[in-house]
């Protein structure tokens, strides 16, 4: 019993021959995820601050299609960027449509944190700032924005973590990045070694990552 | 634009995909009513766990919670839906997806109530003990409810992720909304039912956004 496990599972020899393409998989998805960071942080943060001009129709649009994002399951946006959108004459690769998705879920999640630190920032602080003579962007640039993202970390550090593992997704797709790489490597050995391999890569990518959610939970305490 | 709603919005094709979509809505609605009572009853049962007084039992939770919580999702999915075959243990589709999701989400639902025991003050486990409660009495009929109660929007916002989540047990072929859809895609050549589906979802749990969206405003707002 056990050495079939080890064999099924652990099978030294199918995972030396696929190792060199989860390495592969592991570099594309660190890849995509700092794209999707990048992306989905800047443009949350934008639209925070377009949002903070309050003009009504732009508002509108920008809480309606953060409700969108915000609604629609990741899968479900990939597969319309990548199999609806040529219908219409609109195509991208693989890696375009994963990595748009996801960074444009990680913005409308991002958004609305940073709004609501915003938000939070009181009244009187804007007030202050104006009087001594700021204008209204150097107010949000040098006192509101300061306070407001520093009670975002928290909210902010777990969405990120919780969406870039999303980067998984992109195997629907055949992006080549790690589970992929394993899946495809799992089909033509018919042997799910490859897998596990595939597991303990995500597990070295992301189990820093969640120690550093934690470590950040604990440091910025966002007490309710 | 006639481009678009030929591609997009055509009630033709709609029609030809209405029954499959229908049948794939009804299977997500049944997804969700497995997974989520599991997942919140897991959780549960981790975060009552990681308040026991072994260290080795906390420990245990700890490196469970954090292992799940590395995992992305549909990677557990994949090695539980593919692996355990090997192993002669099959659990069809529908099993393998109930007990991936039972692994990654009674970790996020453990964090949440958790953080929600923690919440409570010791004063009243204190109390209710010296009225003579006993430990699980206590746990049952005054912590637990105050504690829920304090994670409710962290709770409504898990549980809004997921029903997103179902989607992926599409990839091992559980014929859910998502899964319908790529086959009425397939069999119209047409993206009209992605779109439909799309719209699907958005219709469902655009109520549970607008309410959390509310939930989070007032939150950091009492900050």
């Amino acid at each position: 019993m056990f050495e079939r496990l080890a064999d099924t599972f652990f099978n030294w020899q199918i995972m030396g021959q696929y190792f060199p393409k989860i390495v592969e998989g592991f570099f594309l998805t660190i890849e995509l995820a700092l794209a999707v960071v990048v992306a989905g942080i800047a443009t949350g943060l934008l639209l925070a601050i377009v949002r903070a001009f309050r003009i009504g129709v732009v508002n509108f649009l920008i809480v309606a299609a953060v409700d969108v994002l915000r609604a629609l399951p990741p899968l479900v946006i990939i597969i319309m960027f990548y199999f609806a959108l040529p219908t219409v004459g609109v195509r991208m690769s693989a890696f375009v449509a994963t990595w748009l998705a996801l960074a444009l879920v990680l913005a409308a999640f991002a958004e609305e944190i940073f709004w609501a630190g915003i938000l939070a920032v009181p009244r009187g602080q804007w007030e202050a700032a104006r009087s001594t003579g700021l204008s209204f962007l150097q107010t949000l640039r040098f006192v509101v924005l300061p306070q407001a993202v520093r009670i975002t970390i928290p909210p902010l550090t777990n969405r990120t973590i919780a969406i870039t593992k999303g980067t998984a997704l992109g195997a629907v797709v055949a992006v080549g990045e790690i589970l992929y790489q394993a899946q495809s490597a799992y089909s033509f050995s018919y042997n799910p070694s490859p897998l596990t391999l595939g597991a303990i890569a995500y597990l070295v990518l992301f189990l820093p990552v969640v120690y550093l959610g934690r470590w950040v939970e604990t440091r910025f305490a966002w007490k309710r | 634009m006639e481009r678009l709603v030929a591609s997009f919005f055509n009630l033709d094709i709609l029609q030809q995909a209405w029954p499959i979509l229908l049948e794939g809505f009804w299977m997500t609605v049944k997804l969700t009513l497995v997974v989520v009572p599991l997942g919140v009853a897991g959780g549960l049962a981790v975060a009552l766990a990681s308040t026991v007084r072994s260290r080795l039992v906390r420990w245990t939770v700890v490196v469970y919670v954090d292992f799940f919580r590395a995992f992305p999702p549909l990677v557990l999915l994949m090695f539980i839906a593919f692996g355990l075959p090997f192993l002669k243990i099959d659990l069809g589709a529908f099993g393998a997806v109930a007990l991936a999701f039972l692994l990654n989400t009674s970790s996020y639902y453990g964090e949440i109530f958790r953080a929600g025991i923690e919440s409570v003050p010791r004063g009243q486990y204190e109390a209710a003990r010296s009225t003579g409660l006993s430990a699980l009495q206590t746990m049952g009929w005054v912590v637990v409810p105050q504690a829920t109660r304090n994670v409710i929007p962290d709770l409504i916002s898990n549980t809004l992720e997921v029903v997103k989540l179902t989607s992926l047990a599409s990839v091992v072929a559980l014929p859910e909304l998502l899964f319908a859809a790529r086959q009425a895609q397939s069999l119209t050549y047409n993206a009209t039912p992605i779109i439909a589906a799309g719209i699907i979802y958005l219709v469902c749990l655009w109520p549970l956004v607008r309410l959390l969206s509310r939930f989070e405003h007032r939150q950091i707002a009492l900050h």
